[in-house]
């Protein structure tokens, strides 16, 4: 097998392409995961049974099925009730509902690892409800949920090639597209597996900022 | 037993000044019943000390008090207000009458010392932000930590972090002051410190203070009353001079003996 350098810059202006719709993906599906796996966790800490119960089944359901079936459920099934997306959209949501499944487990853990003693002394001063979650609580959960956040994040990263099974041109679609059409697959499978590296290492460095940052 | 906590036995019927009145409160943890039928009133202004050993139910006096849990029976009212039950909006006015300091500090990480202090006036009695702040570093003057006010809390040593939470507590202008075993986490090199604070609190502000302690001194001190705790029931009250001087039960002189 040969090194082809010319492969390589025909192949640069598609994986642009698949670059940013993998990074979008990535963006926009922890941007999902993160907020909706907060939802799940404070839905989870309510009172009601009849809250915490449809939620708990539903996020068991979600956490313990494989991505890729959720994405043909959404994708092919979802449209046939009249709910249609585009690809990148439904992309995009499955992947952040599936890791907001993740995302409140580490949330729950955060927010259990807070001492009882912050919540009395929130009680004491009679902070509202709200406050005390804002003010007190939220705050100090969250330098303790960076770092496990980050490694779904890097994990989401390495799940985006999946969305090539519902047509999303993300970095591994424009490298099978490239191969299929020119018969070249070391040039470009090689160029999206460094970019791989290089956004992972890149996000591990970003959040690794952000920890020393806010664990201080 | 009932325990008055007036200097002098009081003459008439009137409980006007009556601030914290518990009646029959039991309270169990599993199989192990930590209050046994306790009857209490303290009266404002009054400094009450309940001294006794580990696990005989001082503590959970306290947290009764500050609805940090529920008794199994029994009536608690605090200034009027019936706690148990009563809805979270009558449970939120009550607790802006009282203000705890607890054993481990408990002061937010995640503020600033100033901020620790001026948080719930600002958000609970809506104070505005910099009248908040000029009370709170008067406050941190008063417990010696004025160059603190932007310090992180964890930064500071114990003793100073016990005093930032009494100053916290304080800036709610609290009718009660409960102070749960407020030394016992401190080197013992720093308990003095906070004493001295909590001796000055209680002699210059008309404060109704309840305190659970092993420091038999400060207890002697400050109280108006002291009242030793046994297996969930207060064995005997009176004048601190009486209790440490002449204490009646077999259970008092033990105690005292293996604590003085």
């Amino acid at each position: 097998m040969t090194w082809d350098w010319s492969a390589v810059s025909a192949f640069l202006p598609h994986f642009r392409d698949g670059l940013v719709v993998t990074l979008q993906a990535l963006a926009l599906g922890s941007l999902i995961s993160f907020s909706l796996g907060l939802v799940w966790t404070l839905l989870m800490r309510t009172p009601t049974r009849w809250v915490r119960w449809p939620v708990g089944v539903v996020t068991e359901f979600v956490r313990n099925t494989p991505l890729l079936v959720q994405l043909f459920f959404l994708f092919y099934v979802l449209p046939e009730w009249g709910l249609a997306f585009s690809a990148l959209t439904t992309g995009v949501l499955a992947i952040g509902l599936h890791y907001s499944t993740y995302t409140m487990q580490v949330y729950r853990a955060g927010i259990e690892a807070v001492p009882v003693g912050q919540w009395e002394a929130a009680t004491a001063l009679s902070l509202p409800a709200r406050r005390t979650w804002c003010a007190v609580i939220l705050p100090q959960a969250v330098r303790r949920v960076v770092p496990p956040l980050g490694n779904y994040v890097i994990s989401m990263l390495k799940d985006t090639p999946v969305l090539m099974s519902i047509t999303v041109l993300e970095m591994l679609g424009q490298a099978r597209l490239f191969s299929q059409q020119h018969f070249r697959f070391t040039e470009p499978v090689t160029v999206i597996g460094v970019a791989f590296i290089v956004v992972s290492y890149l996000a591990s460095v970003l959040l690794r900022t952000l920890e020393r940052r806010l664990v201080r | 037993m009932s325990v008055e906590t007036s200097k002098q036995p009081s003459t008439s019927g009137t409980t006007s000044d009556e601030l914290i009145r518990i009646e029959g409160v039991t309270k169990r943890f599993g199989d192990n019943t930590v209050l046994d039928g306790l009857d209490l009133t303290v009266r404002t202004g009054r400094h009450v000390t309940l001294i006794g050993p580990s696990g005989s139910g001082k503590t959970t006096i306290l947290r009764l008090l500050m609805t940090l849990t529920e008794p199994d029976s029994g009536t608690i009212t605090v200034d009027g207000q019936r706690l148990f039950p009563a809805s979270e909006k009558e449970l939120r006015e009550v607790r802006k009458q009282i203000g705890m300091v607890f054993q481990q500090f408990n002061l937010f990480p995640n503020m600033s010392v100033l901020r620790n202090i001026t948080e719930a006036p600002v958000t609970v009695l809506g104070l505005p932000k910099d009248e908040a702040e000029a009370r709170g570093r008067e406050l941190l003057d008063l417990v010696g930590l004025a160059d603190k006010a932007d310090e992180r809390p964890t930064r500071l040593s114990g003793g100073q972090q016990q005093r930032v939470a009494v100053a916290r507590a304080l800036a709610m202008r609290p009718k009660v002051l409960l102070l749960d075993e407020v030394t016992s986490a401190l080197d013992p090199e720093l308990v003095a410190g906070v004493l001295d604070l909590l001796r000055d609190i209680a002699r210059t502000t008309d404060i109704t203070m309840v305190c659970v302690t092993h420091e038999m001194n400060f207890a002697r001190d400050i109280s108006d009353q002291v009242l030793m705790f046994d297996s969930g029931r207060v064995i005997e009250a009176g004048p601190p001079e009486r209790i440490f001087g002449e204490p009646e039960h077999e259970r008092t002189r033990e105690f005292l003996g293996a604590v003085l």
